[in-house]
């Protein structure tokens, strides 16, 4: 923009020092008209800035300015066509007239050869709506009426000093007329010289008919212009619907496409750039797809083998599991400890397994709720007593009977053992477990007194296997519960979302973690007893 | 010492469970196949039969089926967690109960110990009273024989004992939760399609209908034992 070389180097915004901000405060991105430009266009609203308002303001623009242009051009000559040959004819018809008379008139006429020579001409031309006025000096002679329009000063001297004949347009109570004024000549016969002989006849003309004609064109450049607008409406419209029809299909298929219908494709119709847009588009819907189909198919076989590894594992295990109480005898020495060892390992190893496979079933949508009605309350507390001693949890629960929910109790006891047995392994006990109903919502919240959660972990800790990637580990002597597989927030996840609730973690500003779970209360009957 | 007929196609886990229950003290018969387990209830009259529902040949709910029609000795299955459809089937077929795998025999031995008796004659209160009547059923809770209209009713141990339980106190509500707690021994979050399904086949065994007069659903809350008349 600042082209000029002499200018000063600082006043010179080089790109160079427009990267760095220090040197150049206000960079600005935008120059002032463009910003000003984009601020008046936001300002209008989109049916106005859309395509088709574009296109059809476009079209009656070029309509009515071609069409104007040429009625403009067309009235101009044809007007002064008009007008030039009515006044051509007139002054010949009155010249012929006068010519007629001029012989019989003596060269210093009395007002009774004036008025003699004005009956002639008028007697001539009945029908025309002539007035024939003639003078002589003072002397004036009028036919058929005394009413004459005064000529101007300019047409009088020009008559009496000139042998042409002059003419005049006037505007009398808004009818046009021509004056026309024509000096009586006379022939020397000698040297054939035409003389003035000091008479002038004028003639007043109405000129209605040509203004008639005018009108008549003007009504007729106004009705091309109307009928020119419509068509260019009209075919604006056509136009628009031409190119947003494409337009709006691709629009509606990239909105498709957005919300998860991969196999969207638009019908291609014709070989201009909108089909060929339409084309590349339906391509790339097909590529995304087939890729889409293909990761979902890697992922299936992924989760597959999960579930196939985790089924072989079970047999196994199912007989080591079953042999684990005969290992729990007491033998002194190192024998003991390896039994002890191995008998853990096996109670670990099963949690897992059985673990992987209820992950495997929520990703195969084969985990069913199993709904009862139950006392809410009662199934916390029951879930608590049966797993932990009552000073390490402290319960905060509504009365017997107060808090009824439609839940499957065997989830909602996993879900409640896996929050209470979490915060555990990460907190001091008491471990405070709150429930209450709240908007509709049965709220499970369990807190702890730990250290709370690491801002950067807060998102994952629903994730599988999370915990055992990150500092905040299983407690390194296996703990008492043993359902440390860093899956079991992953479960409860998925239970709680399989009840249609909602399930998210947070730090007490005090310190400490705390764990909600929300169950909708208002569930509609479906699948559990009965 | 209670007898027990195990039936398990892997090898290595028949005989890890078999040492298992016979380290918990009971006595055990194990077999390959659902046809040996069926050839079997004759000769070995095994107090609970240990059915794994996943067999080769005849599967587990063929053979559970079987094993109903001509007995009533209690059957727990070993499933697979997750097959979810064969515990209901299962159920439905008539087991007592099922146990998941894997499973340490220690909690097998509790289940077995449980449905075990559920065959008791020694009822909580102890005393013999005399066969109650309710409508057509009579009850007899010291002989443990139900009849209707007449006829006698055979019962699995666990129909039987639900049964009791919900006619010793007519008109009173149990939860599926108290349920599985007075009938299977199970903690409160056992699995309630247990009671469900016992429900189920005890209606069908009583030729109860759409209406049912003594096993009735209190919805929302659970069963009652009516009065007999519907």
């Amino acid at each position: 923009m600042n082209g000029d070389p002499t200018a000063e180097p600082r006043n010179t915004p080089e790109p160079r020092t427009t990267q760095e901000p220090r040197t150049t405060p206000d960079p600005a991105p935008l120059s002032a008209p463009r910003r000003l430009f984009r601020a008046v266009v936001s300002r209008v609203p989109l049916p106005l800035r859309g395509l088709r308002s574009r296109l059809l303001i476009s079209f009656v623009l070029v309509a009515m300015a071609s069409s104007l242009g040429t009625g403009a051009l067309a009235f101009r000559e044809a007007r002064t066509g008009v007008l030039q040959q009515s006044q051509d004819s007139v002054i010949n018809r009155f010249r012929t007239s006068v010519e007629a008379v001029a012989p019989a008139v003596p060269h210093t006429p009395a007002a009774s050869d004036l008025q003699w020579a004005v009956n002639q001409v008028i007697l001539a031309n009945r029908m025309s709506g002539w007035r024939v006025m003639a003078t002589y000096g003072d002397r004036r002679a009028f036919a058929p009426t005394p009413r004459f329009t005064q000529p101007s000063p300019e047409m009088l001297r020009s008559v009496r000093t000139r042998r042409a004949a002059v003419f005049q347009r006037v505007n009398v109570d808004g009818s046009p007329r021509l004056l026309v004024g024509m000096p009586v000549t006379y022939t020397t016969d000698e040297y054939q010289v035409q003389r003035l002989s000091g008479v002038v006849m004028f003639l007043e003309v109405p000129q209605t008919a040509e203004q008639g004609y005018v009108e008549a064109m003007v009504s007729g450049i106004e009705r091309a212009t109307l009928v020119a607008l419509c068509l260019a409406v009209v075919l604006a419209l056509l136009a628009a619907s031409g190119v947003l029809r494409p337009v709006r299909a691709l629009r509606g298929a990239t909105r498709k496409m957005a919300a998860g219908r991969l196999d969207v494709r638009l019908k291609v119709t014709g070989s201009d750039e909108l089909a060929d847009l339409s084309r590349s588009f339906n391509e790339t819907a097909a590529e995304l797809e087939r890729t889409v189909a293909e990761l979902r198919r890697l992922e299936a076989r992924g989760r597959r083998f999960v579930a196939d590894v985790s089924h072989e594992l079970r047999t196994p295990l199912a007989a080591m599991t079953a042999v684990t109480d005969v290992l729990d005898q007491r033998v002194e020495g190192e024998t003991g400890e390896a039994l002890r060892l191995v008998s853990e390992g096996t109670q670990r190893l099963s949690v897992l397994v059985e673990d992987l496979m209820e992950i495997s079933r929520f990703d195969a949508g084969a985990a069913r709720l199993n709904r009862d009605d139950i006392d809410l309350a009662e199934s916390v507390r029951r879930t608590v007593a049966s797993r932990w001693r009552p000073e390490e949890v402290e319960l905060r629960l509504p009365a017997p009977g107060e808090l009824r929910g439609r839940v499957d109790p065997r989830r909602l006891d996993v879900v409640t053992a896996n929050l209470v047995g979490n915060a555990l392994r990460h907190g001091e006990p008491p471990v405070r477990v709150t429930l209450e109903a709240r908007d509709g919502f049965a709220v499970l919240e369990v807190t702890d007194n730990g250290p709370g959660i690491a801002e950067e972990v807060l998102p994952h800790i629903f994730e599988r296997f999370y915990k055992a990637s990150t500092s905040r580990t299983r407690s390194g002597n296996g703990g008492g519960d043993g359902d440390s597989s860093g899956l079991g927030l992953a479960i409860t996840a998925e239970n709680v979302r399989l009840h249609g609730g909602r399930i998210h973690a947070a730090n007490r500003p005090g310190g400490g973690a705390v764990l909600t779970v929300e169950l909708p209360l208002d569930m509609d009957d479906e699948g559990g007893a009965e | 010492m209670p007898r027990i007929l195990i039936v398990e196609d892997d090898s290595i886990v028949r005989q890890a469970v078999r040492l298992g229950l016979r380290h918990q003290g009971h006595e055990v018969v194990a077999v390959e196949t659902g046809e040996e387990g069926l050839e079997q209830l004759r000769a070995v009259r095994p107090d609970v039969v240990v059915l794994d529902l996943m067999l080769p040949g005849m599967s587990g709910l063929d053979v559970c089926r079987r094993m109903r029609e001509r007995d009533q000795v209690p059957i727990i299955m070993v499933t697979a967690r997750g097959d979810d459809i064969d515990v209901v089937l299962g159920l439905e077929t008539g087991a007592d109960d099922y146990v998941v795998k894997p499973v340490q025999a220690r909690v097998l031995d509790a289940r077995i110990r449980a449905v075990l008796r559920r065959q008791d004659a020694s009822l909580p209160d102890g005393a013999r009273p005399r066969p109650e009547t309710h409508g057509d059923l009579v009850v007899d809770r010291a002989g443990l024989e139900v009849t209707h209209r007449g006829e006698p009713v055979t019962l699995a141990p666990s129909e039987l004992r639900l049964l009791l339980t919900l006619s010793a106190s007519p008109g009173q509500v149990f939860s599926r939760q108290q349920l599985l707690e007075a009938v299977w021994e199970h903690g409160y979050h056992g699995d309630i399609r247990l009671v469900d399904a016992c429900v189920k086949r005890l209606r069908n065994k009583l030729g109860e209908g759409r209406n049912p007069r003594y096993v009735q659903t209190v919805r929302g809350f659970g069963y009652r034992f009516g009065t007999g008349r519907a």
